[in-house]
């Protein structure tokens, strides 16, 4: 099993026809042949994309039009900051039950916007600023490199885009690969939440392991540590391991001054470790033992 | 990006914030001209530099027994002597660290009668994904240690953004701030307008500490420090206009040109990395090994080869770098043009230190032949791990 996506989710792209969209829908259609169904542009409806290897889709006028037309269950957004936010409305409006928004540097004021819409809405966003999702030999949504995963029994869940590849990579060399890797972003403001994912790796019977990757800068992970908690007096819990970037980070820069107030002086490396550590994450001191720290832990 | 004080208090007022009268000035010449046109008889004249702790802050040439960066004066004589002390000196405050900041601007400021002090903030609250009033009775201090030692005199309203503020999030805010009469009629006036310049001017962050209650009964924001959401100063041309680029590190406008995302640090090892979050654990793996960092450096995922090079070139250009490396995990980024950048950067500005290269993902071994093909004298490295222990074994000889 996996999370979220497999080998029937059928995807839209919007902002196909633009040069990243374009990459990395001919990487999808390359990657076990993921269903992607069409591209969304409103003033080129009806015409065809062509990918560079004589791939076609269909691309329609709009994101309602293209659900109808497809039956699409998802769709990914390659669009420019500046319409990303009424991009994701669109679909959020088309009620595509799965968007997944790739695009970096979204200003926060349109996400708290798009935040509002999602609420009251029954769709998913996956990001913004995130690299999307990914379960092996089935479905890849965004931007990850196909080339090291591995099909398996971890579930990675990551604010960060490249060290969840790091992850991935890793857990491929040790021959335990992955049932879903998940990217939710580095933005403030997102649509989904370590809470969310870790949900769904402990009901997914595939996923024996976790490993949850966090950065510096407000509180999801202790969010998610107190959710570990209680979920594990439940009975639910599986073995995991983690990192935190951002030890090294200067106070200031990276995050927020008053952010840390609201949270109430939480939001720094060494808060979010301790929290997860209490929690029974073994969270590793350097990024490259992400996949033997979950091993030791594996052996107990 | 940040703002100074004085264009952050004429942004507010445009708004119909309550705040006093002032003018900034760049040299002692203006100060007579400026506290005269000012009511008096107490001014203020405040040192304008991208940093907190100002009051307490102590000027470098002026020895420990000189007053800080925030001056009372009684008369306008008093003004052009401090202007003249305090103008092209350096301000050194818990906030700019020791090297401080040189002091190129005042605000000469009408004085205020103060009864009370209050905290009020705005910023966007993630946990709930909206923007949020963080107020407190305990104005003029700072922030954190009340929240650290008093967390319960702190109250967090988040506004829901189809309601905007509602009568029911003043009213929260008025008791949790004790305000009453004219001083609640004023709040209940400015709170919605800070609202309203915060969104509309994409604000990341609107501090007002203190917010007073003057002795009159009426409210006027004291101090006012304002940062904006620089992803979104594309729709804000004027807001853009006010950056001082006297205040940032060189090396960071010139990374800002390219939309880079760089830090400087204080350590010698240079860093070049694509995405945020491997670009610090890069700089916590250097810590891990025993060095230190010289730089947060984010190349990002569309990167081109002109922009590869330029972050090379700002990297190699601080003297303090005595190693370099190159961390990529491609998935937007493709290891090719990283590789070609790298190579081009090179060949343009020499190599002077050891340079360790990582790469994996997209294009992986394309990058790596046009390394190998270069001639440079470059290090490869198999993983981060790796790639960690060989800069640092190069530094140390």
């Amino acid at each position: 099993m996996s999370i979220l996506v497999n080998k029937n989710t059928k995807v839209l792209v919007q902002g196909l026809t633009g040069k990243t969209g374009t990459f990395h829908t001919e990487q999808a259609l390359a990657y076990y042949g993921t269903k992607m169904v069409g591209g969304i542009h409103p003033k080129k409806g009806g015409e065809t994309w062509t990918g560079s290897k004589g791939e076609t889709l269909p691309i329609f006028a709009s994101v309602a039009e293209g659900k109808e037309k497809t039956g699409a269950d998802a769709s990914v957004i390659y669009v420019p900051p500046a319409g990303a936010a009424d991009a994701i409305i669109e679909a959020i409006d088309a009620e595509i039950p799965f968007i997944t928004c790739i695009t970096e540097g979204i200003p926060v004021a349109d996400m708290v916007r798009v935040k509002a819409r999602l609420d009251r809405s029954s769709s998913r966003l996956l990001g913004p600023n995130c690299p999307g999702i990914l379960t092996p030999e089935e479905c890849k949504i965004g931007i990850m490199p196909g080339s090291i995963f591995r099909k398996g029994s971890v579930g990675i869940v990551s604010r960060s885009g490249t060290l969840t590849y790091e992850a991935v990579f890793q857990t491929s060399n040790e021959g335990l690969g992955q049932t879903t890797a998940v990217g939710i972003g580095g933005d403030p403001v997102k649509g989904t939440e370590f809470i969310d994912v870790l949900e769904m790796f402990l009901a997914d019977d595939a996923t024996t392991s976790i490993i949850m990757i966090g950065e510096i800068g407000g509180s999801a992970e202790e969010d998610a540590a107190q959710f570990l908690i209680d979920e594990a007096r439940k009975g639910r819990k599986k073995p995991m391991a983690g990192f935190i970037a951002g030890r090294t980070a200067p106070k200031g820069r990276t995050m927020g001054h008053a952010g840390a107030v609201v949270s109430g002086g939480k939001g720094d490396a060494e808060s979010k470790i301790a929290a997860m550590e209490a929690a029974g994450i073994r969270v590793s001191p350097s990024p490259a033992r992400l996949g033997k720290t979950l091993v030791e832990v594996l052996k107990g | 990006m940040n703002i100074h004080e004085y264009q952050a208090k004429a942004l507010l007022k445009s708004y119909g914030a309550p705040v006093a009268e002032g003018v900034a000035i760049f040299s002692a010449d203006e100060a007579e001209a400026a506290a005269k046109s000012l009511p008096g008889p107490l001014y203020v004249v405040k040192s304008q530099i991208h940093a907190g702790g100002r009051g307490k802050g102590k000027f470098k040439e002026l020895g420990p027994d000189a007053k800080g960066g925030v001056r009372l004066s009684k008369s306008v004589d008093e003004v052009v002597a401090n202007a003249k002390e305090m103008l092209g000196n350096t301000l050194v405050t818990a906030q700019t660290g020791p090297a401080g900041k040189q002091v190129n601007r005042l605000y000469i400021e009408d004085g205020a009668d103060i009864d009370r002090e209050l905290y009020l903030s705005l910023l966007v609250d993630r946990s709930v994904g909206q923007v949020a009033f963080v107020v407190s009775t305990e104005g003029g201090m700072d922030i954190e240690a009340v929240a650290h030692d008093t967390p319960e005199k702190i109250l967090t309203v988040a506004i829901d953004p189809e309601a905007g503020v509602t009568a029911a999030d003043l009213a929260k805010l008025t008791a949790a701030l004790k305000l009453e009469g004219e001083a609640k009629a004023d709040a209940e006036k400015l709170f919605p307008i800070l609202y309203k310049a915060f969104v509309e001017k994409d604000m990341s962050l609107l501090e007002i500490n203190p917010l007073i209650v003057m002795k009159n009964g009426r409210m006027r924001v004291l101090d006012a420090k304002v940062s904006f959401d620089g992803n979104a100063l594309f729709r804000h041309e004027d807001i853009k206009a006010l950056r001082d680029e006297t205040e940032e590190d060189a090396k960071e406008i010139e990374a800002s040109k390219w939309d880079l995302a760089y830090v400087a640090l204080d350590g010698n090892i240079g860093c070049m990395v694509n995405g945020a979050g491997l670009a610090m654990a890069t700089m916590d793996i250097i810590k891990l090994y025993g060095k230190e960092p010289a730089n947060f450096c984010d190349v990002g995922g569309g990167a081109g080869k002109e922009k590869v090079a330029a972050a090379f070139k700002i990297i190699t250009a601080d003297p303090k770098v005595e190693g370099i490396l190159v961390n990529i995990f491609g998935g937007i980024m493709k290891c090719d043009v990283i590789a070609e950048g790298v190579v081009a950067a090179v060949q343009e500005v020499g190599l002077k230190v050891p340079l360790v290269v990582r790469l994996e993902g997209t294009n992986v071994e394309l990058g790596k032949k046009i390394l190998n093909e270069s001639g440079l004298a470059i290090t490869a490295a198999d993983d981060l791990d790796d790639a960690a222990k060989k800069i640092v074994a190069a530094i140390n000889g």
